[in-house]
């Protein structure tokens, strides 16, 4: 019998007398994706920082289920023990690959990076592993040693997703994944994410403003406005049948093409 | 040489000398951590050994003898300015001969010839911090540290092996002091660095501009990072040195005129030096 993988209390993010997020509370389990949207400005980047250990909340508590230890505290862990868990149990996907990648190194050192930083020392089974992934990612393995600034917007996103992968991770942040991509990669790279989610049986952590994506990739919904999260629900229930006046003005202003 | 009079012994006043080796101790106590240090104005500019100076003139004593190497040699002009500095500033003799010196301040090289107890070794450091190319946040290097946070090293190892096939590295070559610290030992070539594995002498590293000054004290471990299906290597060479002979040392090619000749010899002219000499007396 296992719990869930994170626990969410009362998380509330202010920033001086505004508010970043109010009083979060949820339980993701193992295998689930959830997606957070809403506008911009709507606190969703600040709530998935502060899920995600890079910004402590002001209060309130995100509990994670560790694999030896059972569930934790995030922000009453050691630094050492945050960043391993964040670097083996965790993969973080930002909006702009190029922070999450190191751009003046190849493609198969970026995919290795995590793999050495926990330990991994011989270099023919980090590049079989980096190898492994590019592969999975649909990029061309002979590009295992191009510097990612050669690599177009998508291929920098699928290497970014690579990269995050690599350790095995049970829960994934995701920051608008597909933001800034064009129409058809987006859709590849969503194909793509389903697919790994599946495979691997990762939960996820979805942060968008485009409700197609949210409705392809999540399971279930959170809809936040000025900080606070206004519904939630599976996604189906939540886009096809929104209960509060502002899921219904977001799901009625996506443009029909 | 006769001492220049209206400077304190070594130049440097003695508060600063007691400030650095505070700075000294505290290094000797934690092996490769880097100590910063109020590094003052030195009469030559950074790039010059301003770090190696300040260190050496805070442990140099009246009875010590020093010895000043660059690139191996002792005849050059840094090797030169610097014993003469000494000799002027502290009065202390001065030596070309690695057994006979007490104190050695170096610049690129470690000496041939094996260091003993008693010894210590001073490197001029230009950039301090191993991880700077990687990562340009001093903050974000010293919690890297504090944290033993190091795979982003590999990654720098992992590119040179991608890129040419082996690790291209060849001088600055990153250690692990210890087992703990990640260390820059300073410009020398990679095959000066099993020499500093268990030396028994002290080795003090000081970076005038960057305010830095580490130590790897006396019979500490000092390892080269690598791979293990990439082991880390010396560079050899397939002559022996044109002058002595020498199979085991570190080599120069020298150019010696414009139609492609060239020369291999030993850096280290103190080595070169005594074993032609031996030779020459076993001749006789």
């Amino acid at each position: 019998m296992t719990g869930p993988l994170l626990t969410v209390a009362g998380l509330t993010r202010l920033y001086g007398a505004r508010v970043g997020c109010r009083d979060v509370s949820f339980e993701l389990w193992p295998g689930e994706v959830m997606g957070i949207v809403g506008e911009s400005g709507s606190g969703k980047t600040t709530l998935l920082n502060c899920l995600s250990a890079r910004l402590e909340p002001s209060t309130g508590h995100v509990v994670y289920d560790t694999r030896d230890d059972g569930p934790i505290d995030i922000y009453a862990m050691s630094e050492p023990r945050r960043r391993l868990l964040m670097r083996t149990d965790w993969g973080i996907v930002h909006q702009n690959p190029r922070d999450g990648l190191r751009m003046g190194v190849s493609a198969g050192a970026n995919v290795g990076e995590r793999l050495m930083a926990v330990g991994a020392r011989h270099y023919g089974e980090i590049r079989a592993q980096a190898d492994e992934w590019l592969r999975k990612v649909e990029i061309e393995p002979e590009r295992i040693d191009d510097l990612p600034l050669t690599f177009s917007g998508g291929m920098l996103q699928r290497l970014q997703i690579a990269r995050n992968l690599v350790t095995h991770p049970r829960l994934v942040f995701m920051d608008e994944p597909t933001g800034g991509l064009d129409v058809s990669v987006q859709a590849r790279l969503l194909d793509l994410l389903r697919r790994l989610v599946t495979d691997l049986g990762l939960a996820a952590i979805v942060v968008t403003h485009d409700l197609a994506v949210a409705r392809l990739l999540a399971h279930r919904l959170m809809v936040m406005r000025r900080g606070e999260v206004v519904e939630t629900g599976l996604t189906d229930q939540v886009l096809d049948d929104p209960h509060h006046p502002y899921t219904q003005l977001l799901v009625s202003s996506v443009l029909q093409p | 040489m006769t001492t220049a009079s209206g400077y304190n012994f070594a130049y440097l006043d003695e508060q600063t000398k007691r400030m650095i080796r505070r700075a000294i101790l505290k290094a000797v106590a934690i092996p490769g951590y880097q100590v910063p240090f109020g590094s003052r104005e030195m009469p030559l500019p950074y790039g010059w050994g301003t770090g190696g100076i300040q260190v050496t003139a805070a442990v140099i004593g009246p009875d010590d003898r020093l010895k000043v190497i660059d690139q191996g040699a002792d005849d050059t002009t840094n090797a030169v300015s610097i014993r003469r500095f000494f000799a002027r500033t502290a009065g202390v003799a001065t030596t070309e001969r690695t057994t006979a010196a007490t104190v050695i301040q170096t610049r690129h090289r470690i000496p041939e010839t094996p260091l003993t107890e008693g010894q210590i070794l001073v490197y001029q450091v230009p950039i301090p911090e191993p991880l700077r190319w990687l990562e340009p946040r001093e903050t974000e290097t010293r919690r890297m540290h504090a944290l033993a946070d190091y795979g982003a090293m590999h990654v720098k190892l992992y590119e040179d092996i991608a890129r040419y096939g082996r690790i291209a590295t060849t001088y600055d070559y990153p250690v692990l002091v210890n087992d703990r610290y990640l260390m820059r030992p300073s410009p020398i070539p990679k095959f000066d660095n099993p020499k500093m594995d268990m030396s028994p002498a002290l080795q003090l590293f000081g970076a005038g501009r960057e305010k830095r000054i580490y130590a790897v004290p006396p019979y500490t471990k000092v390892r080269s990072l690598d791979f293990k299906d990439h082991p880390f290597a010396v560079q050899s060479w397939d002559r022996p040195c044109e002058l002595c002979g020498a199979t085991d040392s570190f080599l120069d090619e020298v150019v010696t005129d414009d139609r492609g000749g060239r020369m291999f010899v030993c850096s280290d002219t103190d080595h070169c030096g005594t074993r032609r000499d031996a030779a020459q007396e076993a001749a006789e």
